[in-house]
């Protein structure tokens, strides 16, 4: 019965993240993009919840949906859309692109076929201790094993501020 | 109903990828080949998670944050890039600005 619970919101959250991806790759309209990206990650956040890792299912909306996609609507807003929306949407060289993607989604698919009886795991794992929460466990890791990483990843947030303000600024 | 194993998240994952692909591949408006960029990033994170809920363990996870840090500035910078490139040459058409070609 769980089981099935879990396929059937498994469809559901991949349906809404690819049907918004390819509504995001193809509407004309830049806000009805971000609309349908909005979708898709949302579905993406249900898929984190269906394995388990809810504090990424946190940050994803968050993070993600609260504050990347706002940035975006803004600067649509900022930037004048009206003209690009009038003009042609795809590039003279979308068909040696199409053939491109295929050829690699060919190989992507043929492998993953191929290989998909090796993702039967036999035993996973240490595993979580019992009692630990899936954000305890992040912190854990994060904050022991990978606490440089940590303060590097500070460290990059701090250039892309600074990077991000001279870009936008008139004149420095 | 069958269940639902590793191997279907990661045809997701792959689904997702290449539509990313095409939209940055294809499409002449920045924002939206931004837009794009973040769809190939979650679908990094997809198989990340994936991966990690098989084999119980966090690193996955971890990596996923890390991926979801790295997408927040890569946006930060490519939407203030646009702002002072479309101030300087008024388009947002990606195959307008050929400075550098032949």
């Amino acid at each position: 019965m769980l089981t099935d619970i879990n396929t059937i919101l498994f469809y559901v959250f991949a349906a809404l993240v690819l049907g918004g991806g390819i509504l995001t790759v193809t509407r004309r309209n830049a806000v009805h993009s971000a609309i349908s990206l909005i979708v898709s990650l949302l579905g993406v956040a249900g898929l984190y919840l269906l394995q388990q890792a809810e504090f990424l299912f946190a940050v994803q909306i968050v993070l993600y949906v609260g504050g990347i996609m706002l940035l975006f609507l803004f600067v649509i807003m900022l930037v004048n859309l009206d003209l690009a929306a009038h003009q042609r949407q795809f590039n003279k060289q979308w068909l040696v692109a199409l053939a491109a993607v295929a050829a690699v989604g060919a190989g992507v698919g043929y492998f993953l076929y191929r290989g998909k009886d090796a993702f039967h795991f036999a035993e996973g794992g240490a595993g979580l201790p019992p009692g630990l929460g899936n954000t305890e466990a992040i912190a854990d890791s994060l904050f022991s094993e990978y606490l440089l990483p940590f303060e590097i990843a500070s460290v990059l947030l701090l250039v892309a501020v600074v990077g991000s303000v001279v870009m936008a600024k008139k004149r420095i | 109903m069958h269940p639902i194993t590793t191997f279907h998240y990661l045809a997701l994952s792959a689904a997702l990828l290449l539509i990313g692909t095409v939209g940055v591949l294809t499409r002449r408006n920045v924002v939206i080949i931004l837009m794009s960029i973040e769809l190939i990033l979650n679908a990094v994170n997809i198989n990340l998670i994936a991966f990690s809920h098989a084999l119980h363990n966090v690193n996955g996870q971890i990596f996923a944050i890390f991926v979801i840090t790295d997408a927040v500035a890569e946006a930060a910078v490519g939407l203030g890039i646009l702002i002072a490139l479309f101030r300087n040459k008024e388009t947002v058409q990606a195959d307008e600005m050929d400075l550098l070609k032949w």
